[in-house]
């Protein structure tokens, strides 16, 4: 090419970002990695390795270190030594140890942003602008953390040692999002880059011993999927940090189950693009580039649903088209591009397949007519029209660069057409109307939502899914609570198993007997029975028949959601009727504090003041969730745009609550009150050793205004009802206090929709401990915090 | 000019792009006040547009001398000031003549283009004074009009000030519009008040400045775009170099998605002019990939695109000499204009 041809043809040159330094630091590594245990590379014990490509070019880059057992072991190890004075580090010691981190990437942020952009495949323009300063900003985010940590989290332990499986679409930024909060609240971390992408990992491991991070704090362990798998079930591990697909995530839950591991999963997303016909259509199109063009599409919140006011359809098309025909995809270090390369052949080989099915199912297929590099794993810009919601890419997440879109008539058609997903991750609206914006964006289920705007992120606001879309959040002080525990926590022990009374015969006599009082389910507001038509005897200790309750199964279980999911007009009732009815609850009970202490007494057998203190201390933790109702509340972020984002804590939706046989008032109300106080529904299964203080309960929910379906009761065995609650697909978060082995049912069998589960692996409780038993900690599981990004300005 | 157009056929591979005004003349239409008020722009959503540009293209080496000349040949090299002389104006037209040294371009293997700017921009009282100094270059000559950069003068005296100068041999006149109509919302006297310029430029070709400093709002420079191009602007600029805030790539964005969205409804192409505060090579670059990646290939040649700039030339002939030999260059190396 000359000026000449240039000055006619007015095209863009390349424009090739060095890579000299890259291909130096891999040469002096012999481009051979091992593992990074304890501050130093070590050879794989199997001697094996696995081999790392250039996307753009298929070229090898380097030969990694093929994790196994001994490896793992060795990792952990490692972490376990280091992580008990890590963590007595003060805090401003951490603090300065975090802060040398983000020094340190940002004085090599070119090295790294090179090294991903090869190893990756992503353009050099996304790592250098956004992913690598991204990540140094968490590192100097959770600095502060550092240092504010006996004071802000003065409640809270760290967890231990953390094992971290990232994935390769933003493989050091996600090395930011999990190493950051872990170190910087006195973790110890065992980190498996992907695969295809580990080489980022190890470059930050080398510049983080070169800058004082101690031995063993960080340890990077590479290898591929069996590798991940030998973290997630290691024994020695408090708690396993996963981004990734849903259908990995969903093994993790199951084989973490009842282990005791922490979980924080970070999943898939098949996010909604919002575009009313009062939008920026010009913003709106751009906004598109960003959504999915952004990382080839290779973005779990990638905007990849495209909802289209109809009557603005044909011009957003029109628009849209035309913009994909100046879209260019090169060369990952051409600084002159949109798009390179996707991952690995195997990656585009999905894409293909997937966009084949959906044009075979009837999608109208837009590719623009642009150059693609030869050689090397590339795909253009897509866009699919003329999708209807049943064929596979309106469901599927294909992680590459393809929207599927599909119209709307209404606001209310497209909250319905956004939420009707398995997902939940991210959403992003369009609109000039504030009220229609705001509106909208409240209603999504998505635990981010960007208003004009998309693919925004900061270390302060926290980020995370809803639904099948994982559940913990990362960055801000949500984020800093997954890597801690409550100390008040620290010293429960496994609960003594129940002494089973032995039903005693007992003849009547001539006298006039009691009423009989029959224990009904509730369900929906009303006294129900139960669905089999069988009952189950309630025991004194000495083994006498105090009563008998429903025996509920599968179908009540099913009864009691369905009337959950029709109340769910209490998540958007004001929080000071919730607090109200909450009060009222408690001024109810107290009016029978005598009945209930009595109850109480014949079930368990405790004491008459025993029994009296647990009902005056139910009557407390109501009122304290009285009070928290309109006091638990988000907070405001100011993220770096002209603009806010609103951290707003959301009810999580229909919660099943397995309660403990223990306390059997105090400890249905410690599980119950903060569900509702928050917005949830509840089903709740009493203690099923000492269920009449529930039963007795419904007719204090009755008299108190609670609306009905917001709390049902089904009683029966703690087990077989909890299989059922873990299991259903429509139930959102379930609560199980119990023995271990309910623990591990409830979270092996909650995987199928990923609900949220807080269960306590057979450990007791101290119900009458208000540290323990009541507040924040609780509050914090009965909600996920959603973040609405607004940026505004004329 | 046309000259130009023909010696591009004999050395492209792809089709050419006319660099004369060989477009369809913008005729108008009827003012749409429905499709005025409908404008909606995101202040946020735009600025990541224009801020991420920047990361997003670039051109070195020959492609960068090859923009940069292009860019040469759409500046609209401009005095417009008070201490303004008949010799002033004639140095400025040789520059325009000559904008970049002939050895300069010989290395480029651009000698025998006649590259020349794209006009020479004056007050009406030097338009003759212009028109002379540059007869048989083919170069025309822009009058700035209508009582600028104010506008406040009476109304029929504007349409005599655009007539004086066209009879004075000005091929094109830069308007400036009533303030006030946009600031008002009075879109019909914008409308009838730009009809009129239009009518009084006869075969002139008519330039809207907007003033988009005064404007204030993305979204009142966009329907101000929008009404001017219905009223028969041929091109829409940006301000008068005058205002406190002048051409940004903020407004570029705003009044090129106006020009498609002219051009989707009547198949009519606008040109556009940014104008004040374009001083720097690097920044003139970025205002053609935009109008390269908004608006296409086209609207790079003077014909939809030109530069009002008195600075920018001196950095651009020090770019491509660097170019050219290797080492920084400076000013006084290259003629003054």
């Amino acid at each position: 090419m000359t000026v000449a041809r240039y000055f006619d043809e007015m095209s863009y040159g390349p424009a090739p970002e060095a890579d000299t330094e890259a291909r130096q630091w891999l040469a002096r590594h012999n481009g051979e990695f091992g593992h990074f245990i304890n501050g130093a590379f070590v050879a794989p014990s199997s001697g094996k390795t696995f081999e790392s490509h250039e996307p753009a070019t298929g070229a090898l880059l380097a030969k990694l270190a093929l994790g196994n057992a001994k490896d793992v072991d060795d990792a952990v190890a490692a972490a376990r030594k280091a992580q008990g004075p890590w963590a007595k580090l003060p805090g401003h010691a951490r603090a300065r140890h975090l802060y040398a981190l983000a020094r340190m990437i940002q004085r090599h942020a070119r090295l790294i942003a090179v090294v991903e952009a090869i190893d990756n495949g992503k353009p050099v323009r996304e790592t250098r602008d956004i992913d690598i300063p991204l990540a140094a900003r968490h590192f100097y985010h959770h600095a502060g953390w550092a240092q504010l940590q006996e004071t802000e989290f003065a409640d809270q332990v760290p967890v231990g040692v953390v094992g971290q499986v990232i994935p390769w679409n933003f493989p050091f930024l996600m090395l930011a999002w999990k190493v950051a909060p872990a170190l910087a609240l006195g973790n110890t971390v065992i980190l498996k880059p992907a695969e295809f992408t580990p080489l980022t990992a190890l470059l930050f491991a080398e510049l983080a011993a070169a800058a004082g991070l101690p031995a063993g704090v960080l340890n990077v362990v590479t290898g591929e999927g069996e590798t991940g798998a030998l973290i997630v079930e290691h024994a020695d591990i408090d708690k396993i940090a996963f981004t990734g697909s849903t259908e990995v995530g969903r093994l993790i839950r199951e084989k973490t189950a009842g282990t005791g591991k922490s979980l924080t999963l970070e999943l898939g997303g098949k996010s909604p693009f919002i575009v009313f016909d009062d939008a920026d259509i010009d913003g709106a199109v751009e906004g598109v580039v960003d959504a999915i063009w952004f990382n080839q599409g290779q973005v779990c919140c990638a905007g990849s649903r495209l909802l289209v006011q109809e009557g603005v359809a044909p011009l957003f098309y029109e628009r849209l088209t035309r913009r994909m025909q100046s879209l260019r995809v090169g060369h990952p270090l051409d600084k002159a591009i949109d798009m390179a390369a996707i991952v690995a052949p195997v990656q585009l080989q999905r894409i293909e397949s997937l966009v084949a099915k959906g044009v075979a199912e009837g999608a109208k297929l837009h590719q623009p007519d642009i150059e693609l590099p030869k050689g090397g794993s590339f795909y253009p810009p897509t866009l699919l029209t003329n999708v209807q919601p049943t064929s596979i890419v309106a469901t599927e997440e294909i992680f590459g660069p393809v929207a599927v879109s599909m119209t709307f008539r209404t606001p209310e058609e497209a909250i319905q057409l956004a939420n009707h997903s398995r997902y939940g991750l991210a959403a992003s609206v369009w609109s000039e109307t504030i009220g229609l914006a705001l509106n909208v964006a409240a209603k999504l289920a998505a635990g981010v939502v960007w208003v004009n705007a998309t693919n925004l992120f900061d270390a302060a606001a926290g980020f995370g899914g809803k639904r099948e879309s994982g559940f913990g959040r990362e960055g801000g002080r949500e984020g800093c609570y997954e890597y801690l525990k409550p100390k008040a926590w620290a010293g429960r022990k496994l609960r003594a198993a129940p002494g089973e009374p032995v039903l005693k015969q007992a003849t009547g006599d001539f006298s006039a007997p009691s009423l009989d009082r029959t224990a009904k389910l509730f369900i929906g507001g009303k006294q129900a029975r139960p669905d089999g038509n069988y009952s189950r005897p309630v025991l004194s200790p000495k083994g006498k028949v105090i009563g008998e309750v429903g025996e509920g199964n599968r179908k009540d279980i099913r009864n009691a959601v369905v009337a959950a999911h029709a109340a769910s007009g209490w998540a958007s009732a004001t929080s000071h009727n919730r607090a109200q009815i909450l009060y009222y609850i408690a001024e109810n009970l107290s009016g029978r504090a005598d009945e209930f202490a009595n109850r109480i007494s014949a079930m368990t057998g405790v004491s008459a003041a025993g029994a009296k203190a647990e009902v005056e201390a139910s009557i407390s933790r109501l009122f304290s969730y009285g009070a928290w109702a309109d006091k638990y509340e988000g907070v405001v972020h100011q993220p770096p745009l002209r603009g806010v984002a609103l951290a707003m804590p959301e009810a999580i939706g229909v919660v099943g609550v397995i309660c403990p046989t223990e306390a059997p008032l105090l400890g249905f109300i410690s599980l119950v009150a903060p569900l509702i106080a928050t917005g949830n529904r509840v089903v709740a299964v009493p203690s099923e050793q000492h269920p009449l203080a529930a039963t007795d309960f419904y007719s204090i929910l009755e008299t108190s205004d609670v609306p009905a379906g917001v709390v049902n009761i089904v009683t029966g065995s703690a087990m077989e009802l909890a299989k059922t609650l873990a299991s259903h697909n429509d139930v959102d978060a379930l609560w199980a206090f119990g023995t271990q082995e309910l623990s591990t049912v409830v979270e092996k069998l909650s995987a199928g929709n990923l609900k949220r589960t807080f269960v306590d692996y057979g450990k007791a409780t101290d119900w009458f401990d208000r540290f323990a038993a009541e507040g924040q900690a609780y509050l914090r599981r009965a909600t996920d915090v959603k973040n609405i990004w607004i940026p505004y300005g004329e | 000019m046309e000259d130009l157009a023909v010696k591009n056929v004999a050395v492209k591979s792809v089709p050419p792009v006319a660099s004369s005004h060989n477009w369809p003349r913008n005729d108008g239409t009827e003012l749409d006040l429905g499709w005025v008020v409908d404008q909606r722009i995101n202040l946020s959503a735009a600025e990541r547009r224009v801020a991420t540009l920047p990361g997003r293209r670039t051109v070195k080496k020959d492609a960068q001398a090859a923009w940069l000349l292009k860019a040469v040949t759409c500046i609209d090299l401009t005095t417009l000031n008070g201490d303004d002389t008949a010799e002033r104006v004639k140095r400025l037209c040789a520059k325009a003549r000559q904008p970049v040294r002939q050895d300069i371009l010989e290395a480029l293997g651009m000698g025998n283009r006649g590259i020349t700017t794209g006009a020479v921009c004056v007050y009406h009282r030097f338009v003759s004074t212009a028109v002379e100094a540059l007869e048989g270059s083919g170069i025309p000559v822009a009058a700035v009009s209508t009582g600028f950069p104010a506008g406040l003068i009476p109304h029929d005296v504007k349409l005599r000030e655009i007539e004086a100068s066209v009879a004075d041999g000005a091929k094109e006149i830069d308007i400036v519009i009533t303030r006030e109509h946009v600031l008002t919302g009075n879109w019909q006297a914008l409308y009838d008040e730009m009809r009129d310029f239009r009518a009084a430029c006869g075969d002139a070709h008519v330039k809207a400045i907007l003033a988009t400093g005064d404007l204030k709002t993305l979204r009142n420079v966009a329907r101000a775009s929008l009404v001017c191009m219905m009223a028969g602007a041929d091109f829409i600029k940006t301000s008068t170099g005058k205002e406190g805030v002048n051409a940004t790539l903020l407004v570029t964005l705003v009044m090129l998605r106006m020009i498609r969205a002219y051009q989707e409804r009547t198949g009519i192409k606008v040109g556009y002019k940014p104008a004040g505060g374009i001083s720097a090579a690097k920044d003139i670059l970025n205002y053609q990939f935009l109008m390269k990646d908004e608006l296409g290939r086209e609207w790079l040649e003077p014909d939809l695109f030109r530069i009002g700039a008195s600075s920018l030339l001196g950095d651009i002939e020090r770019q491509l000499e660097h170019h050219v030999t290797g080492a920084y260059s400076a000013l006084n190396r290259h003629p003054i204009g």
